[in-house]
């Protein structure tokens, strides 16, 4: 579903990723794990067609298709989500009314016929269940006053809504006590199945002892270095990162 | 009333042209009585002065004094100095510098701090730089007067690279044997590369005589220099202040100023403040109090003129009598200026029916990618909390002075020097209704 | 943000929706004002001598007095004498009964405007006093509001029919010679709406009047009066919009609203008349005097704008609290784009005790606009418990533009409770990019964060101005970010 070979892209004329290559299928979890600065939230943000990020080479392909070229909001109705890091608030914009207007573009785009406002809050109270979110969080402006676990909660919402073919969760961990860690674990292992694949960007491996990863990639200085299984992050988590950078260098 | 004014101040530059400055700098004060003679006086109409009348200064008829010690007492002074703080006292009396009363502090060799007139008779050149330069304009008749009649101020240099750990503190007194004084000091401050520097300017005089102060500063801070600036204005109840700050400033500079309107029966205040270069800083703190029929008016000035400038302003008034305060603080933030963050608080409590306060915080801005705000508020004391005080045992007044203390002291607390922190809180107890009763909450 | 895409490029240069102009004869007086033309335009309006010697006083006040120059605007000197100062339809000269007399030519012009004249009666209860330049050529649902004792008729209808009701209250909110533009419109007003709600009346409609600037070089000078008596509630909706000129226009109106004990008056502009085009040629100045006197206890005054047309808008309706417990609100959306300038705010004077205003000020700037905010806040002597409330906000779209705030606060009480609050900012890239990661494209997603922005001030509108408010705010801003 996805393939990325040797990207390279530079922020403000400084080199983050050198040359990284993934891929994912549909149906497989992978988790992309390594220390600050090592162009995880670059990845997550190039693959969602942020600005700013100088793509100098290399190939990004979803579904076969070149994606360089995508807006944004093209990339979102294709299926590609980015539950951000850090979930911008957005005073007077309605989060229900966001959410409406973002399924119907995503519909219709995929050439389906609008979701009238009784159908549309069906599917928003089923969805609402999975992360547990607090039904007058709706209603507020979006993310304006919410909780750091509360905005987050409501990317997995939002992500539950719009059943996104490529989800990249950058770093949801963060910031959430077990709890809220758990809830928003099991809202997204909800949303695994076959056809959908999952990016985790993690700085911890905490968020995988819940969310059981296909694979684990660790990423240091813009390359991925290692890749491996589930134990490769346990791994990480009793050696830590230089260990593997170590062993990088010598390889 | 403004014509029979100016032809006052033309016959007392007459008088003053014996003095062995006056011919220094003749295409300024040319140029000076020449605005003074075409423009008069502000009247009300001029947006700058709507809220304040200057009247009561233009029909009285202020002189000149001498500058001889003996004109005051020595231990006023000593109240004005702060007692264990090293400082370097520079001590001007009815705007002449006083030899005897001034007090050399710890400073470095290559450091500036004398009176402007003794510079000026050794090496004319560093003060003419400024004198003759940029945030030399006249904004009204007040900055002509002070060219007019320049005479005397401090001069500080402090060199690149120089820390001066003593604070400067530059003290302004006037007679107070002597009705009709009038001065009009002026101030060259400049921080070079990397400086560091504590100045302190005060303005004070006789309690019970009726003196007039026209004082102007010009500070220019240079590439990362760090400036904190104080102006105590404590001048008697009876005096007049006219206050005017240029403030310019360079790369990553940052100064922290803090002004203090205490005193006058009408008193301005105005600081003018140009961020220059990218990076630079200024931190403006301000509070007036006002009592009995004083009026005390506060106009500041900021202008982002390029990115990535940052200036936060925060001005309190305590309003009591039938006093009237002005606040008006202005931002500008020009089209190059990205980046900018300007933020600006106004609060102001009125603590008696006939007290009266306009205040006017204003942003133009013509840059997009910029963060600014301002807030204003006008209220009295809360009476939830004064309930719970009293509810604590406080008597009524005592919860109030506490309160208005309180209020007070959300600007005093910024101030970084200890012994000034000190002083100010126990002025600003001073000028509190049942000072004996708060008192005791301040040890 | 993005390079402009083509589509973007095409809407930034959509040209004004309402643009054209009606073919139809005028009776035009020669440009110029003297005492002549002034005593001309009464004569032919048919109208007592006292109202003549109104006019006549407050044109002897206007011309000693300088043109006020403050405002954070910058246009040409006008040219009071290039200005013809009176304008009719031809075709109304005898006033037409009803709508089967109307010139089917106006008829037209207003199906392009989308105001079906026809299907008013059958909408929403909405009446409709259309003013074709000066003269007023048609009203609806008078019977309606006959029954209920509610007058709502032309000025001129009301200077012939209800004398006595005029000269009480014409001038007692805004005297004739208050401001400049105010001294000129009390000289040559043709004509505007009166309206008088009696008491204990809650009149059963939305009343509204549509202006429109026609005829070229005539420069436009309503008068509208509203009277609530005692207990009575009214809402007034006031839409405007303009064809396409090449000269600037001149519109100086003055509104006058007295609410006596305990009555409501509610007046909702939209406003979106020409506003030059995008080199800044062109475009209506819009210099106005709204003013409204809670003359009554407990009796309430809000003021609702849409302000996104004009060249240049000078205006602040405001609210005199001399009744106790009275209540002034000022709800504001000004937007400008290209070279449009607009400097406006309210005015919220506390008199009475216990009385509060609510001020939210909404500014959204684009293109090489320059918006400002100018309020007072004064709180009088007598003036126990004030309380004043203010937000005013400014939106940056693009960065050759200016947003200023010039708030007057005067507190002469020391129970008052004042609060002040603003802020500048722009749309954040951040705000966008969120949007478009879900699928909302760029032009939508800036019409989302406007509409958030302004929704404290949408939302005091009545409903079917809401709608068509929003679609101004998303016309006017059109291209603004590319």
């Amino acid at each position: 579903m996805l393939t990325i070979e040797n990207l390279q892209v530079s922020v403000e004329k400084k080199q983050i990723l050198k040359g990284l290559s993934l891929a994912v299928q549909a149906g497989e979890v992978h988790a992309i794990m390594g220390p600050n600065g090592s162009g995880k939230s670059t990845l997550a943000n190039v693959l969602a067609g942020r600005e700013g990020y100088e793509v100098t080479s290399g190939i990004i392909k979803y579904d076969d298709q070149d994606i360089f070229d995508l807006a944004p909001e093209e990339r979102a109705r294709k299926g590609i989500f980015l539950a951000f890091q850090y979930p911008v608030e957005i005073p007077g914009v309605n989060n229900i009314y966001l959410l409406k207007a973002a399924v119907n573009a995503v519909r219709v785009h995929r050439g389906e016929p609008e979701l009238d406002a009784v159908d549309f809050l069906k599917i928003v109270r089923e969805k609402m269940q999975l992360v547990k979110m607090d039904e007058s969080l709706l209603n507020r402006s979006v993310n304006e006053g919410f909780s750091g676990g509360e905005k987050k909660r409501n990317e997995i919402f939002q992500m539950a809504v719009l059943e996104p073919r490529l989800a990249i969760l950058d770093e949801t961990d963060s910031g959430l006590d077990i709890d809220a860690l758990k809830i928003v674990a099991e809202g997204v292992n909800t949303l695994r199945n076959e056809n959908r694949a999952i990016v985790l960007v993690t700085h911890y491996q905490r968020l995988l002892e819940y969310i059981v990863p296909d694979q684990v990639h660790v990423l240091s200085d813009g390359r991925i270095i290692k890749s491996g299984d589930r134990g490769l992050a346990i791994e990480l988590e009793e050696k830590g990162y230089d260990w593997i950078k170590q062993e990088a260098r010598a390889a | 009333m403004s014509e029979a004014a100016v032809s006052h101040y033309l016959t007392e530059f007459d008088r003053f042209k014996n003095n062995r400055l006056s011919d220094w700098l003749p295409k300024q004060r040319a140029d000076a009585l020449e605005y003074l003679q075409s423009n008069g006086f502000p009247t009300r109409k001029r947006e700058k002065w709507k809220y304040t009348d200057v009247s009561p200064i233009t029909r009285r008829k202020f002189t000149l004094g001498p500058a001889t010690p003996e004109a005051v007492d020595g231990g006023f002074i000593d109240t004005l100095r702060f007692s264990g703080l090293d400082c370097h006292d520079l001590v001007f009396i009815n705007g002449g510098f006083s030899e005897n009363l001034s007090r050399a502090g710890n400073l470095p060799d290559e450091v500036t701090a004398r009176s402007l007139a003794s510079v000026k008779s050794e090496n004319p050149a560093l003060p003419e730089r400024f004198l003759t330069g940029p945030g030399e304009e006249i904004d009204h008749a007040f900055t002509a007067l002070n060219i007019v009649f320049l005479n005397d101020g401090a001069l500080i240099h402090i060199p690149d690279g120089t820390q001066v750990p003593a604070p400067i503190h530059v003290i302004y007194a006037t007679d107070k044997n002597t009705e009709s004084i009038m001065s009009h000091p002026r101030n060259l401050i400049v921080l070079g590369r990397q400086a560091r520097a504590t100045i302190i300017e005060t303005y004070a005089g006789g309690e019970d005589t009726e003196y007039f102060t026209n004082s102007r500063t010009q500070i220019l801070c240079q590439d990362s220099a760090q400036l904190d600036y104080y102006k105590i204005q404590q001048e008697g109840h009876r005096a007049f202040h006219i206050g005017n700050t240029k403030i310019r400033q360079q790369r990553n500079s940052r100064i922290d100023c803090h002004s203090l309107s205490l005193g006058g029966s009408l008193a301005r205040s105005d600081i003018d403040v140009e961020l220059d270069e990218p990076g630079a800083e200024i931190n403006l703190n301000g509070l007036y109090l006002a009592n009995n029929r004083q009026h005390i008016d506060n106009h500041t000035l900021i202008e982002h003129k390029q990115p990535h400038t940052v200036s936060n302003e925060h001005y309190r008034g305590v309003m009591g009598g039938r006093a009237r305060a002005v606040f008006n603080g202005k931002v500008i933030v020009h089209e190059q200026a990205q980046k900018t963050q300007a933020h600006q608080s106004n609060a102001n409590l009125l603590l008696s029916g006939n007290a009266e306060v306009d205040t006017k915080p204003e942003l133009e801005i013509y840059a997009d990618d910029v963060k600014c705000s301002h807030g204003a508020t006008v209220g009295r004391l809360d009476e939830n909390m004064l309930f719970y005080l009293r509810t604590r045992a406080l008597d009524k007044d005592t919860a109030k002075s506490l309160l208005i203390y309180a209020f007070a002291d959300e600007v005093i607390r910024n101030i970084k020097l200890p012994e000034l922190r000190k002083r100010l809180e126990y002025n600003v107890v001073g000028e509190l209704p049942d000072t004996d009763l708060i008192k005791g909450f301040m040890k | 943000m993005t390079d402009q895409t083509p589509e973007v490029e095409e809407l930034v240069h959509k040209e004004y929706k309402h643009g054209f102009v009606t073919e139809i004869d005028t009776d035009t007086v020669a440009p110029g004002l003297n005492e002549a033309v002034i005593e001309l335009i009464s004569t032919k309006k048919d109208e007592p001598d006292w109202l003549l010697e109104w006019r006549l006083q407050a044109y002897r006040r206007w011309i000693k007095m300088p043109e006020p120059d403050w405002a954070h605007v910058h246009y040409p000197a006008i040219d009071y004498q290039a200005i013809s100062y009176y304008s009719a339809p031809k075709s109304g000269a005898d006033g037409p009964k009803s709508l089967d007399e109307v010139d089917p030519k106006l008829l037209e012009t207003y199906e392009k405007l989308g105001i079906p004249l026809h299907e008013q009666k059958m909408l929403a209860g909405v009446a409709v006093d259309a003013v074709f330049d000066s003269v007023s050529v048609a009203t609806t649902f008078k019977e309606k509001l006959a029954d209920a004792g509610v007058i709502f008729c032309s000025f001129s209808e009301a200077v012939q029919n209800h004398p006595e009701l005029v000269r009480q209250y014409l001038g007692s909110v805004v005297p004739a010679a208050d401001n400049y533009y105010a001294a000129l419109n009390s000289a040559v007003f043709t004509d505007g709406s009166f309206c008088f709600i009696p008491k204990n009346t809650r009149c059963p409609l939305e009343l509204s009047t549509y202006f429109r600037i026609n005829a070229a070089n005539t420069g436009q000078f309503e008068r509208t009066l509203i009277v609530a008596e005692e207990g009575s509630h009214v809402s007034y909706l006031e839409g405007c919009t303009a064809p396409m000129r090449d000269e600037n226009q001149l519109h100086a109106a003055v509104v006058e609203l007295v609410a006596l004990d305990g009555a409501e008056i509610k007046y909702s502009t939209v406003q979106n008349w020409y506003p030059g085009d995008e080199n800044g040629v062109g475009g209506i100045y819009n210099f106005v005097t709204k003013r409204g006197d809670c003359r009554g206890a407990d009796s309430k005054i809000s003021w609702t704008q849409i302000e996104t047309g004009s060249a240049i808008t000078w205006k602040y309706p405001s609210c005199v609290l001399r009744g106790d417990n009275s209540i002034g609100e000022f709800y504001s959306v000004a937007v400008t784009n290209n070279y449009q300038q607009a400097d406006t705010g309210t005015k919220m004077i506390h008199l009475g005790k216990n009385t509060r205003s609510t001020i939210i000020s909404k500014g959204i700037s684009a293109g090489r606009a320059q918006n400002a905010y100018r309020g007072l806040v004064n709180i009088g002597k007598r003036a126990d418990n004030a309380r004043n409330y203010t937000q005013c906000d400014s939106l940056l779209m693009g960065d050759t533009c200016g947003a200023h705030t010039f708030p007057y606060i005067e507190t002469k009480n020391a129970t008052a409770v004042v609060e002040h609050e603003a802020t500048t900012s722009r749309i954040s890239d951040d705000q966008l990019f969120y949007c478009r990661q879900r699928g909302i494209d760029e032009e939508d997603a800036i019409n989302m964060i406007v509409n958030g922005f302004c929704k404290e001030v949408f939302k005091e509108l009545p409903m079917e101005f809401a709608v068509e408010a929003q679609k101004l705010l998303n016309l006017t801003l059109e291209g603004a970010v590319g």
